[in-house]
Formats: C-alpha cells, structure tokens, sequence
C-alpha cells in the first residue's frame, strides 16, 4: 500500500492509501478526497485533477508528459510544480507523497 | 403536457425509429437538420453504434457532402484527444466554405497550437474560481428577480423569459455590455449560428454577415474604449489588453466575438430548457431532488449531459490515420458526435435515462476533452445551480403545457419555444 495526503486549498488534510500501480487521480475520485474531479476519467483531457507536488517530492514524481503539459495551459493558477494527477503513477518510491489540491478545478 | 401535442410528437418518433430501421446503412446521415427539429437522430445514432460506429456519412447539403459520423464515447475521446492528427483549424462544423470566404470566421476554437493557446489564456481568467466566487451573489439576485417577475396561471415561452433574459444578462456582464441594448447580444449569437442552407427560414448569407458586421462596429466602440482606459476585468478589455489578442485584425475579432457569445448564450439558454422539459418528464426524479435539494450538484452536470447543447464538433485529417479499424484520409472531416457518445452504454450506465443522482454525473462529453474543452464551463455549471436552487425554493411545480419547439440545426441543439404555467 502507498500513503498520500492531499491538502485542501483551506489547508485540511486528507491522508489515504491505495494499493501500489493506482493513479494519484484515482487515489482521490476513489475515497472521495474533495477537490479532485477527474471529468475524463484520466485520459489527460480535462485538466481537473490538478494539483501542487510538495517541492520535496518533485524529483521522485518526475516529469511532466507533453500532452499534459499542454493540459495545464487550461487551469487556474499553474505553477513550476503543477500536475495532473492523473499522470501521476503512486509506486512504493512514492509513499508519503504530500501534493496541494488548488482553490476549485477549473 | 398538452394531450394532443404530446401524442403527435411520440407518433413522430415511432415513424422515425422504423423508418431508421428500414434504410441502408451508407443512407443514415445524422446531421440532417429535420431529424433535430424531429428530436428523432437518437435512432440514428443508436444504430450507428451497434453496426458502424466510425460511419462514412453523406449530405445532400454542397458544402457539408461526405464526412465520418464518430458516434462511440471512446472514439470520440480519442479524436478530441489527438490535436496532432485531427485539426480544428478548418473549422468546428461541417460546412465548408471556399478559402478567404469572410463566412469563415476566425476564431481561437477554430485554430490549432500555438496560436489557439495563446488566445485562449487571455481569457481563461476570467472564469478562474476567484472570479466566480465574485459572481454568484449577481447571479442570485439577477436569477431571483427574473423568476420573480414571471407571471402566474398563463402560458407563457420559458425559453424567452427565463433562458434568454438569464444568458443574455450573464454575457452582457462578462462583455460588460451595455444592459439597455443586452437583446443584441441574443440576436447576434442567433445570426452567428444562423445557415441558409441548413434552414430555409434563416436570413441570407448577406444579410447574415451586414448584421456581424454591426457588431464589429458596436464591439470596436468598446473596445476603443477601453484600449485607451487601465485594464480592467471584462472580455473586451482583456482582449484588448492581451498580448495575443490586442493586434488582432478585425475579422478574427469579429470571429473570436462570435466565439464568445455563441459559447456563452446558445449553450447554458439550452440547457436551462432542455433541463426544464427533463424534470417535468421525470416526475420521480423531481421528487428526489425535492427530497434531497443537495443534489443539485449532480443534477447540473446530467443536465448538461442529457441536454448536449452542442451536438458536435468537427475536426479535419491533417495525415492519413485509422480509427476504429476505418481508414481515414488526410483532408477528411470528421463529426465528433457528442450527442451519441453521451448516450453509449459501455461509457455511461443506463445512458438514456435521465437521473438526478448519478454516481459519475461529470464524466460526458458536452464540454468536449483536450485542448479545446469549453472554457466557460465551470460558469456554465453555476449559472445553472442557481437557477435550479431558486427555483426549488420558489415554485412547487412548473407545468410544461405544450410540445417544445426545437432548433432546426444539427450543431446548436437547442429550443425556440417552450410552453409553460405557473400554478399559484
């Protein structure tokens, strides 16, 4: 199992854990973490799953992909460590991740 | 509803359903415009999926002839979703106009990266969260007051009194737009969208661009206007004000205006209808939302999937490519049937009925997936909460006493009349 917690934009914490291989989207839309929607189902096309990695976090979350890059020219308030979170894959290197959910999705 | 009305429209659709049945595959072309007035392409389109999801459709119509109907919900996610291949910048509907025709408006949806990019950021701040938390308490009082003023115990047109005044009032503001002369702004999205050779009744393509060209005037004032002001944060100052916009010639303002309007009135106006028409037919699901007023927050999104607004989005072949086993040719124009894919049911469970309390109401097409996903759809979706919370609080029942009216266009689906009565 991989434990992340999610920051709500009000600054409440919201801790869950999901088996290993499952997407940071699907870790939030599946125990109902609040301020991930997740329109498409995480096809990398909706860009409402965005979120803020924890600076500390950045180098082992890795890259953004070009298509997702593209995706985030849609949101509100994009910063240097924005991300889908659809994109994100949650392995064992990844537990403990903390990633900031924004003010709403666009 | 109207006994007699009601009966003819379901006898038009049983015709419809066998008729459909009886033809050969290659003659199904589900953007003729009748089979919309009819409300009847669902047939269509239901044996599409089954038999030929990715379809090589004809019109009769010059300008529209061949094209692929993609009538599936992963499909239609796959093109949206591959700008590389299927380009926009021939246009987002069917017909086709000779190059440098002026009908062919420039406009930031009709384009492909770089340049669309560029154009859609100076405006997606407007409908940034922090902006629409600024609008709501507007939205209430405005909704309020127009839900006020309707009168009681006659019939009178939901579509002019409620979903015009609603969108025409929100645009006005986005444009900051003078409120005396908002009804413009309705006329020039209805000439926008208007095609002579869709719909005989539409005026002619003279007249059609002499009315756009009014509004180029009209805008150009504001415009001026505020060139010569600080920046300020509505649509015409920021366009003005934008580094990708602000050196815009004049037909591309034009187009992009066209844009603007047409996505922020034909779209949510249908939706405050088709929504309307939806609960009066699904009295128990009116129920649970009485029961529940919460649930509000999954009744928009159905809506908005039930009502589809925009029917489809074309895209153009920039190479050779395959879809769904079909050979697709650089040049050819694809039709992304929205329309259809939020009616498939391996996408969406019991996709043809309307239910209130979805348990993945976000997950339709309506808004469109990838780089060019409605900008204004978070508005949308709260023009519409507030509608439906001000109208629990208000009406125990809106009779809807006659047939609606539908649009005679196979892109805007939409309403131009819908009887209804207040009791009380």
């Amino acid at each position: 199992m991989v434990k992340v917690t999610f920051i709500d934009f009000a600054g409440g914490a919201h801790p869950v854990e999901v088996p290993a291989g499952t997407t940071l989207m699907r870790a939030a839309t599946d125990n109902r973490v609040p301020g991930i929607d997740g329109d498409c189902g995480g096809n990398c096309a909706c860009a409402t799953c965005h979120v803020y990695v924890d600076p500390e976090w950045s180098h082992r979350v890795g890259a953004r992909t070009a298509m997702e890059e593209e995706m985030l020219n849609l949101v509100a308030e994009p910063h240097e460590n924005s991300r889908l979170a659809c994109q994100i894959t949650l392995t064992d290197a990844l537990n403990g991740l903390v990633v900031n959910t924004p003010e709403a999705q666009h | 509803m109207n006994a007699i009305a009601f009966r003819e429209s379901a006898d038009i659709r049983t015709a419809a359903r066998a008729r459909v049945a009886a033809l050969p595959l290659e003659e199904l072309n589900p953007s003729d415009p009748q089979e919309f007035v009819d409300d009847t392409v669902g047939y269509m389109f239901e044996r599409l999926r089954r038999e030929d999801p990715v379809h090589r459709s004809h019109s009769p119509i010059p300008g529209i002839d061949t094209y692929w109907s993609v009538t599936r919900y992963r499909d239609i996610m796959q093109v949206d979703t591959t700008h590389g291949i299927y380009s926009s910048e021939n246009g987002i509907t069917l017909m086709d106009f000779p190059p440098d025709d002026e009908q062919k408006l420039k406009m930031f949806i009709a384009m492909d990266p770089p340049k669309h990019d560029e154009q859609r950021k100076t405006v997606n701040s407007i409908v940034a969260p922090a902006n629409l938390n600024n609008w709501q308490d507007l939205i209430r009082e405005r909704t309020a007051k127009v839900l006020d003023s309707l009168p009681r115990n006659e019939t009178f047109n939901w579509v002019d009194l409620v979903s015009i005044e609603l969108t025409t009032y929100m645009l006005a503001t986005l444009f900051d737009f003078p409120l005396a002369d908002r009804r413009l702004l309705t006329h020039w999205s209805d000439m926008a969208t208007a095609n002579k050779l869709t719909n005989p009744d539409a005026p002619e393509p003279e007249v059609r661009m002499a009315e756009l060209r009014k509004m180029l005037e009209y805008f150009t004032r504001l415009w001026n206007e505020r060139i010569n002001a600080p920046p300020r944060t509505d649509l015409v100052s920021m366009l003005a004000h934008g580094s990708a916009t602000r050196n815009m010639g004049p037909m591309e303002f034009m187009g992009n205006l066209v844009l603007l309007i047409v996505g922020g009135n034909d779209t949510t106006r249908n939706s405050m209808t088709g929504g309307l028409l939806a609960m009066y037919e699904n009295p128990l699901e009116m129920a649970k939302l009485r029961a529940n007023p919460a649930l509000v927050e999954s009744l928009v999104p159905e809506i908005i999937r039930w009502q589809t607004p925009l029917a489809y989005m074309r895209r153009t072949a920039l190479v050779d490519t395959e879809l769904a086993g079909k050979q697709i040719k650089k040049g050819d124009k694809l039709a992304m049937w929205y329309l259809s894919g939020n009616r498939d049911e391996t996408a969406i469970p019991q996709p043809n009925r309307f239910i209130v309390d979805r348990e993945r109401p976000r997950q339709h097409l309506s808004f469109g997936f990838g780089i060019h996903r409605c900008v204004g759809n978070r508005l949308a979706e709260l023009q519409l909460k507030i509608l439906w919370e001000e109208i629990l609080r208000r009406f125990e029942v809106i009779e809807v006493v006659g047939a609606p009216t539908r649009i005679r266009s196979a892109f805007v689906r939409g309403f131009s009349h819908l009887p209804v009565r207040i009791p009380g």
